[in-house]
């Protein structure tokens, strides 16, 4: 715990909170006895994986819960004199947006998408102030969230603007009441990095010119190094540890921050070598320059509204006729940000997309293949996505979903393949009974490993993995793609190894890739690209990495 | 048997099941249980003014305005509205489901002209349709059942449409894809067991619709022809008595009230009980 002497006054205290949820069975406790401080001008971060407590947290002091399933227990939540808890929904509404404002992790879905920015801006202006010109106010606060000709903006719709931008607006309604605490649930985390970086700084800066203090929930340690000034560390609705967050990170007590830590992964960890880390104990592989996948001049067009994967017309190529080759055995990583075309181009090298130009699996061109020519070659390569729970059929259960590729091409007969998959399980750290349950009963990480276990049974050679981490918990992640490490050095996979996570891309790749719409800006390996880059796009995307050290950015602000 | 031990676990779901077990039961053996004959006008049936019994006495439930036992035409008449509430139903989901699916899963030209077509349909007024079709052919309790389906698919086909659109779209069909699933794979083992709990709720629902809309039929003597009768053709026989004989509406109305019910509760119940995602939950 931190000592409190000398701090500025206490602006929100939360006192052994503790929610219960109901679920059929009875209350299960989901929040238990979290208590903190937040002093006036701080920002305090709550961090922790998923299932920490820490949206409740939030949302218990903006009083949102869903009543129909979230219970405040006990406990009490301080501002000032008054205790949030006890007050009637009404004085609620006037404490909500006027003294506590709220940002979300989607600004997209947080604005209404049929009333103009300014619009919406006014109204919250009006909702909590009296004011004649809530349009001024409305013109001032975007200009104060560094939105260049708000006039203009004030008149557009959210979907005319970027994500960044959304967000900006979303801080904008949230400051315009001066509120004294803002709470912001991982208002970063859908963002790019360069954007993370610039929406990181607007709230340190607006932080001092509104004199808000601000808790921040997220998952993401860098963030905290980056902002916070004191950070509470949240596990299974329990707190782990708290206080400054130089002490935290340079002697963190509790074992889990310890482990929390040692799991972020670090940009420049593994500078200075030529190739991913080595996991396992399997004999190297003599590397024969044999490419599996060759990649030349793909150019993918989206058909508008009748395409299979059409969202929305889209006349412009997403991607613009990009050439790569990937060798036996060998990772390499393709990192751009949202929009870059990165994953449409994991698509299209599958065949899943219609395409122009040539991609050449293993050898054999599979442009303009039918989807029965193309079957053989799906043996060859296979991939795994983002949202294990989303790629997996929710009514079928594992093992069958395991088995689903045999099946469908005709290997073994039932029973060989039941000891397949089991056999698969096991590869990927599960135990074989996990074949009889359903992917709902599996954490995040373990449906990953499914999706794994799957895509491995046709013993593909090629593996494409699309943002196969992103969804899931930091410590989660490593073992992730540790295990992927394992599995490459085993049995001599490639990976196309798709990121918008540049630490992630560090770790595992022999050759990076880096896209920006839809076009290759640079490619070399890893060694060129993360140290002698010479694009400056790249050397933007790599400098905005937030770095998990407090030091650092305090050394930064100084100087 | 685990389905059934599930349904004997909820009450509501029992007391559905129970019923829905009764009125099956009873429809099969009406010429055993049946006390009169459904079609006799008895000259005891009527009053000395002529008018239909009240409930007692040797006629349990009364009886018509022809003199006829209304308990004895209930139970013949539960075949037909079984028939009409389970197979008409029965069809009009199964087109609706195969329309849906097909039309949402191949899109492109094919999947709009089959949509415009379910469109039109849905434009044009259900019951004169009925009426058409009832007219260019012979009416018979099969031939009902076939124009009711006919009329009762569309909405279902769009309501199947909208869904596979959306099935299609998520990650585990491209999932599917990658490993290389032929589309019949992925129609009937990733597309189809999705949109059961929207067939069952349909399904289930449909019931007392199909069954009202038969009643209409045979009121515009289209349907299911007199003698023979029906829950829907009862009570459209006695409407215009019903302040003189409320019975001869009370009752059919509300074995229609309970045999829908019934149903709803038993498939709400199935919908739960299949559905793998909702297992090892609570």
């Amino acid at each position: 715990m931190s000592n409190t002497t000398s701090r500025p006054a206490t602006v929100l205290s939360v006192r052994d909170l503790s929610i219960d949820a109901r679920t059929p069975s009875g209350l299960k406790r989901i929040l238990d006895g979290i208590s903190f401080d937040l002093a006036a001008g701080e920002t305090l971060c709550l961090a922790g994986e998923s299932g920490s407590g820490k949206s409740v947290t939030s949302l218990a002091i903006m009083g949102l819960l869903p009543k129909a399933s979230l219970r405040v227990a006990s406990g009490e939540i301080r501002l000032g004199e008054i205790d949030l808890l006890r007050l009637s929904e009404r004085a609620m509404r006037q404490v909500r947006g006027g003294d506590v404002a709220m940002i979300f992790q989607e600004p997209m879905t947080s604005l209404n998408p049929v009333m103009t920015v300014g619009t919406q801006l006014v109204e919250a202006i009006r909702e909590h102030q009296d004011t004649a010109n809530a349009e001024d106010v409305a013109r001032r606060m975007l200009d104060a969230v560094r939105i260049r000709d708000p006039t203009r903006r004030m008149t557009q719709y959210p979907h005319e603007l970027s994500g960044g931008m959304r967000q900006r607006v979303m801080i904008a309604m949230a400051l315009s009441c001066r509120p004294k605490v803002l709470i912001a649930d991982e208002p970063t985390t859908a963002l790019d990095v360069t954007v993370q970086a610039q929406i990181l700084k607007l709230m340190r800066e607006l932080k001092q010119e509104f004199g808000t203090s601000i808790v921040m929930i997220t998952h993401d340690m860098g963030v905290v190094a980056e902002i916070a000034d004191r950070v509470v560390i949240m596990q299974n609705g329990k707190t782990v540890e708290q206080g400054d967050v130089l002490e935290i990170f340079r002697r963190p007590a509790a074992a889990y921050t310890r482990e929390l830590l040692a799991a972020v992964p670090r940009l420049g960890t593994y500078a200075g070598t030529d190739q991913p880390p080595r996991v396992s104990s399997a004999p190297v592989r003599p590397h024969f320059p044999k490419p599996v996948l060759e990649v030349s001049d793909l150019t993918v067009t989206y058909a508008g509204k009748s395409g299979w994967f059409g969202r929305g017309a889209e006349a412009q190529p997403t991607v613009k006729g990009i050439s790569f080759r990937l060798q036996a055995g060998q990772t390499l990583g393709l990192v751009g940000e949202s929009g870059s075309g990165k994953s449409t181009t994991g698509k299209a090298v599958l065949g899943l997309i219609p395409f122009k130009g040539s991609v050449r699996i293993d050898g054999q061109d599979i442009a303009g293949l039918s989807a029965r020519a193309m079957q053989p070659i799906r043996r060859t390569a296979q991939m795994i996505f983002q949202d294990p729970y989303a790629s997996l059929d929710p009514r079928m259960n594992v093992g069958t979903a395991i088995a689903e590729p045999l099946v469908i091409h005709n290997i073994d007969n039932a029973s060989e393949r039941r000891d397949r998959v089991a056999a698969l399980l096991k590869r990927v750290g599960l135990t074989p009974d996990a074949a009889e349950r359903y992917p709902h009963e599996f954490s995040g990480g373990q449906r990953q490993r499914i999706c794994i276990a799957r895509a491995l049974a046709l013993e593909p050679k090629l593996l494409i993995a699309d943002e196969s981490v992103a969804a899931l918990d930091v410590s989660v992640r490593a073992r992730v793609l540790d295990l992927m490490l394992e599995l490459q050095e085993q049995m001599g996979l490639a990976y196309l190894f798709i990121s918008h996570d540049m630490a992630v891309i560090e770790k595992m790749a022999h050759s990076v890739a880096v896209m920006r719409d839809g076009e290759l800006v640079e490619m070399g390996t890893r060694r060129q690209v993360f140290e002698e880059q010479r694009d400056s796009y790249t050397r933007e995307l790599i400098g905005a990495v937030p770095i998990p050290d407090p030091e650092v950015y305090r050394r930064n602000l100084r100087s | 048997m685990r389905v059934l031990n599930e349904i004997c676990r909820q009450p509501t779901a029992l007391f559905g099941l129970a019923v829905v077990v009764t009125v099956i039961v009873m429809a099969i053996a009406a010429p055993l249980i049946a006390p009169f004959n459904p079609d006799e006008q008895m000259f005891d049936g009527l009053t000395l003014e002529g008018a239909p019994m009240p409930p007692g006495g040797p006629f349990l439930l009364g009886t018509d305005t022809l003199g006829r036992d209304l308990f004895s035409r209930m139970l013949f008449g539960a075949r037909t509205s079984l028939i009409i509430g389970l197979v008409a139903n029965g069809i009009a989901v199964a087109i609706g489901l195969f329309v849906g699916i097909t039309a949402g899963y191949i899109r492109g030209w094919a999947g709009n002209l089959l949509m415009r077509f379910t469109d039109l349909m849905m434009a044009f007024p259900a019951l004169l349709l009925a009426i058409v079709l009832a007219a260019l052919l012979k009416p018979s309790l099969w031939i009902v059942a076939m124009v009711i389906a006919l009329v009762n698919w569309v909405q279902v086909a769009r309501i199947v449409y909208t869904e596979t659109r959306g099935l299609v779209e998520r990650d585990f069909i491209l999932a599917e894809r990658s490993l290389g699933a032929g589309h019949g794979r992925i129609l009937f083992l990733h597309i189809l067991p999705h949109l059961i709990p929207t067939a069952i709720v349909w399904g289930t629902l449909g019931i007392a619709t199909t069954v009202l809309l038969e009643a209409t039929l045979s009121f515009l003597g289209i349907g299911v022809q007199p003698p023979d009768p029906s829950w829907g053709n009862i009570i459209f026989e006695s409407q215009s008595y019903f302040q003189a004989a409320p019975w001869l509406v009370f009752f059919p109305g509300a074995v229609i009230l309970l045999t829908a019910l019934a149903f709803n509760l038993v498939g709400d119940a199935l919908r739960d009980i299949l559905d793998p995602t909702q297992r090892g939950r609570g």
